[in-house]
């Protein structure tokens, strides 16, 4: 039952989008939320989703897998929408009515700016293992260093929730089954007696998630692992050609964003 | 009566996306009241999708399991009244304690029989004394306990429920000889005198061969072999090419037959090697 969950999954795949450098991802992720807030007008708008949906062309990742992801944030959607439609000033739709013409423009600009919002930070979690993701996190922080910030141990300990999110929700699966074996029951009851009736899987999974720590630690230690300084990669990261050529692109990107704002498009 | 069948049971996971898989694939079973049979099957052979189908835990894609005669699947309540009725052990069950008692962790399953403190309280200490658990470990800690111990106190969480059908997945798996010998005869000695049904799900080739009346074999979701242990054992080859293991006893015998002793069968025990072995030093003697 609980084994649907996208969030932050990858597909892996051999596209121009999954052999970018994970840093040009991030940075491209990042200049793409400011572009999407520059836009000001449809045709701001406009430009945004062409590009993103030219990226999930060139990602090959299909519309309904990218709608699996959309799914868990449509009721906040829905409701970003209808406050938007509510509480706009401008001209009624019909006199006397608080829905304004204003209201329902705006409540579609912000329904598109939340589903491009998602759609482009799926596309990095889609296109790019977690594990290259926080390495190029962590080269991309490495500034940070100098200010004693421990970026490595941050990284490392980013990667090891990733890698244990899937183990925790099986174990979680696993405890539920034999809770229910003995009777448990997690459907029906009051509120309360249903929180209460959570204690049986929370306690296993904390005590087996804690024991889980312990042993990670002491395999990690005993392969000699002593935190961030002097540590080699196996997968050494290069910057290609297509990567500058990619950030060129985004760099173009966002100033024509911003052109189209300063224009009031 | 509580006997076991099902018929033509079949299960997806995944139904209708990309990662479907079939895990059973038209098993039809009948377990009789009070006998003690054994689940073997490689990994993936589909097993444990099975034994979760007979306490109406997963639910088949296919086909049905009855109950004695009733079919478990029926309504909501028949998939909760089954749960009390059929036992269900999973590996490695010492993951599952979490009350602050070994005693609350026991009364865990009476309690929701909604049961009355009385009876809860003599099936507590009764489901203890099955597993050799001791009165003064009751008020302790399950997770201050050691691994067996710890074991045999999820294994008496189950007793406790006084099911018709105990099954067990693995319950001796990383226990060490003395802890395994332990739950064997803990379970043994419950079989005896509740007279319930028992199905096990074990690697372990020596303790199905020791205590097995009937061995039952997965492979791939469908049912490869079913009879008694002389029965399957006198078909090492098969249970090889399987990827499954012999017992060491049967693993001896082989390779001696094909060194040329003239030895029969079906061995599946020490005892049986000892008095084949002897035999034939007689019967050259003579």
């Amino acid at each position: 039952m609980l084994k649907n969950v996208t969030l932050g999954q990858y597909f892996p795949g051999d596209t121009v989008v999954h052999r970018l450098d994970p840093r040009t991802k991030l940075i491209l992720v990042i200049v793409y939320i400011i572009a999407l807030f520059q836009a000001a007008g449809w045709i701001g708008y406009a430009a945004v989703t062409v590009v993103t949906l030219l990226c999930m062309a060139l990602s090959q990742i299909k519309p309904s897998t990218m709608f699996k992801g959309v799914k868990p944030m449509l009721f906040i959607i829905a409701l970003t929408a209808l406050l938007n439609i509510f509480y706009t000033t401008g001209t009624p739709v019909r006199p006397g009515w608080i829905v304004t013409w204003e209201g329902i423009a705006r409540a579609f600009q912000m329904m598109l700016r939340i589903v491009l919002l998602i759609t482009g930070t799926f596309l990095l979690t889609y296109t790019t293992s977690p594990i290259a993701l926080t390495d190029g996190l962590e080269r991309l922080l490495n500034p940070l260093k100098k200010l004693h910030v421990p970026v490595h141990e941050m990284t490392m300990m980013m990667s090891m929730a990733l890698r244990f999110i899937p183990t925790l929700i099986a174990e979680t699966d696993k405890i539920m089954s034999a809770q229910k074996a003995r009777g448990a029951d997690f459907e029906t009851g009051s509120l309360i007696s249903r929180a209460k009736a959570l204690l049986p899987i929370l306690v296993p999974l904390f005590v087996s998630a804690f024991k889980r720590a312990d042993e990670l630690a002491v395999a990690m230690e005993s392969r000699c692992y002593h935190g961030g300084e002097g540590r080699t990669r196996m997968k050494q990261m290069h910057m290609a050609a297509r990567d500058y050529a990619a950030l060129v692109l985004g760099a173009l990107f966002l100033a024509g964003m911003i052109v189209l704002k300063r224009l009031g498009l | 009566m509580s006997e076991i069948k099902t018929g033509g049971l079949r299960h997806v996971y995944s139904l209708g996306t990309p990662f479907e898989k079939v895990a059973l694939d038209g098993i039809g079973l009948s377990i009789p009241q009070g006998q003690l049979a054994a689940i073997i099957g490689h990994t993936g052979s589909g097993k444990s999708t099975f034994i979760q189908h007979l306490n109406a835990l997963l639910s088949p894609t296919e086909g049905q399991v009855l109950l004695g005669g009733e079919d478990i699947n029926r309504d909501k309540y028949a998939r909760r009244d089954v749960k009390q009725r059929v036992g269900l052990v999973f590996q490695y069950p010492e993951y599952q304690l979490f009350e602050e008692t070994v005693y609350k962790d026991i009364a865990f399953g009476p309690t929701n029989m909604k049961l009355d403190a009385e009876e809860i309280d003599r099936r507590v200490r009764k489901a203890a004394r099955f597993v050799g658990v001791e009165e003064e470990l009751l008020e302790r800690s399950p997770l201050e306990l050691s691994g067996g111990q710890k074991r045999r106190i999820a294994i008496a969480g189950v007793i406790a429920m006084e099911p018709e059908v105990l099954i067990l997945d693995e319950p001796t798996a990383g226990l060490d000889p003395a802890g395994c010998e332990q739950i064997l005869s803990n379970i043994l000695d419950y079989r005896e005198k509740s007279g319930a049904t028992v199905i096990l799900v074990s690697h372990s080739m020596d303790d199905v061969a020791r205590i097995a009346e009937r061995i039952i074999v997965f492979d791939q979701g469908r049912l490869a072999m079913d009879g008694s242990p002389a029965e399957i054992f006198s078909r090492p080859e098969e249970l090889v090419a399987m990827g499954l293991n012999v017992p060491k006893a049967t693993e001896l015998a082989m390779a001696l037959r094909r060194r040329g002793l003239r030895l029969p069968e079906s061995i599946f025990s020490h005892e049986q090697l000892l008095r084949a072995l002897l035999a034939l030093k007689e019967g050259r003697a003579c």
